[in-house]
């Protein structure tokens, strides 16, 4: 695969449209985190509809505020988060899907997380954050610091082990014939 | 009565009169839980109209009602709140098992998805299909009908093992 080739995507020609934009804000995003910024895969270069900056796990709070509030960048709405297991060391990918309404552009960031370390939560920027988090939580078991309510938010809260992690096994069903028992707390 | 205005008389078992009221008066509770609801809904709706059978009146309150029907996928974290509506109902009670999904996790053989609802709940008739047409789902009815009228549903035949003790 010529991965110069430019791929149709569901965006269309996004990087025609949105190409200058995106060179104007790594560029930026390099002048002022050089050191944090680990990687830049542009979409000329590699077969990606988006650009995707990867950066340093501890200093991702820095960057997203910088995007959301920089002129420029105005990356308003977090569109989501979520996670993959690459099996290698560090083991999960955090990605943050960015949109900007003032510019209609969007941006990737993503983060390497070793297991059983923690990641800075994001729930002081957006608030929706929230349940992306604990959806990360649920699936792969990886916990965020500050996150205001870290717990199961789509398997039972008795289960055992994260289901979207690679060696999770793909029938590993756990089946519970009672209700989870809420807690009175959460009630009032 | 006769057609000449004598008086006539029919003789049955009281069982079996029993059996004839419940199968031509049943109340489905609908459990539609994905696309096999829309499936449902066009086998209740005039076209299909499964009023013909005396099914006819849905109610939304496993007290009310004698069928549940279980259209759709059933989680994981639904089997337990699908375990208590089941439990709920007062007896006689029957079970249709509606489409693949709900008779055997149908092409969802992964680790959220029940295997089947009979891993939980006795179930009386299952109907093929993904999801199946109102054509099947008919048949299904007419087939609990006749379980019925036999007395061989589940929950008629727990009765009865309780009636003997």
């Amino acid at each position: 695969m010529d991965i110069r080739h430019p791929i149709p995507g569901n965006g269309g020609d996004w990087f025609i449209k949105f190409g200058d934009a995106w060179k104007n804000q790594v560029a930026e995003l390099q002048k002022n985190f050089g050191n944090i910024i680990e990687e830049v895969r542009m979409p000329q270069e590699y077969p990606t509809d988006v650009p995707i900056v990867y950066v340093q796990r501890d200093k991702i709070l820095e960057v997203l505020k910088f995007v959301k509030e920089s002129d420029g960048f105005q990356y308003g709405f977090l569109a989501d988060i979520t996670a993959t297991d690459e099996l290698v060391n560090p083991r999960f990918e955090v990605v943050y899907q960015l949109f900007s309404h003032a510019l209609l552009c969007r941006l990737r960031l993503k983060i390497r997380v070793p297991e059983g370390e923690s990641v800075p939560s994001a729930t002081s920027i957006w608030e929706g954050a929230n349940w992306a988090e604990r959806e990360i939580f649920d699936m792969f078991g990886v916990s965020f610091s500050g996150h205001p309510d870290l717990r199961r938010i789509l398997m039972d809260e008795r289960w055992v082990g994260h289901p979207l992690r690679k060696d999770y096994p793909i029938r590993g069903y756990q089946i519970f014939t009672d209700s989870q028992v809420v807690d009175p707390e959460r009630l009032k | 009565m006769g057609k000449d205005g004598s008086v006539g008389y029919v003789t049955t078992r009281l069982d079996d009169f029993i059996n004839w009221g419940r199968k031509n008066s049943i109340w489905p509770l609908p459990f539609g839980t994905s696309c096999c609801g829309i499936e449902m809904m066009a086998s209740l709706a005039a076209d299909y109209d499964m009023s013909r059978f005396g099914a006819e009146v849905i109610r939304f309150s496993p007290r009310q009602s004698d069928l549940l029907i279980v259209a759709g996928i059933i989680n994981l974290k639904m089997a337990p709140v699908l375990k208590t509506v089941y439990d709920q109902m007062s007896d006689p009670k029957y079970v249709m098992s509606f489409g693949a999904c709900a008779s055997s996790g149908g092409i969802f053989n992964v680790y959220s998805v029940l295997q089947g609802i009979d891993t939980m709940i006795p179930v009386d008739v299952y109907i093929p299909g993904c999801p199946p047409a109102p054509e099947g789902v008919i048949h299904g009815l007419m087939r609990l009908q006749e379980l019925i009228a036999q007395g061989q549903t589940h929950s008629q035949r727990r009765l009865a093992q309780l009636k003997q003790l």
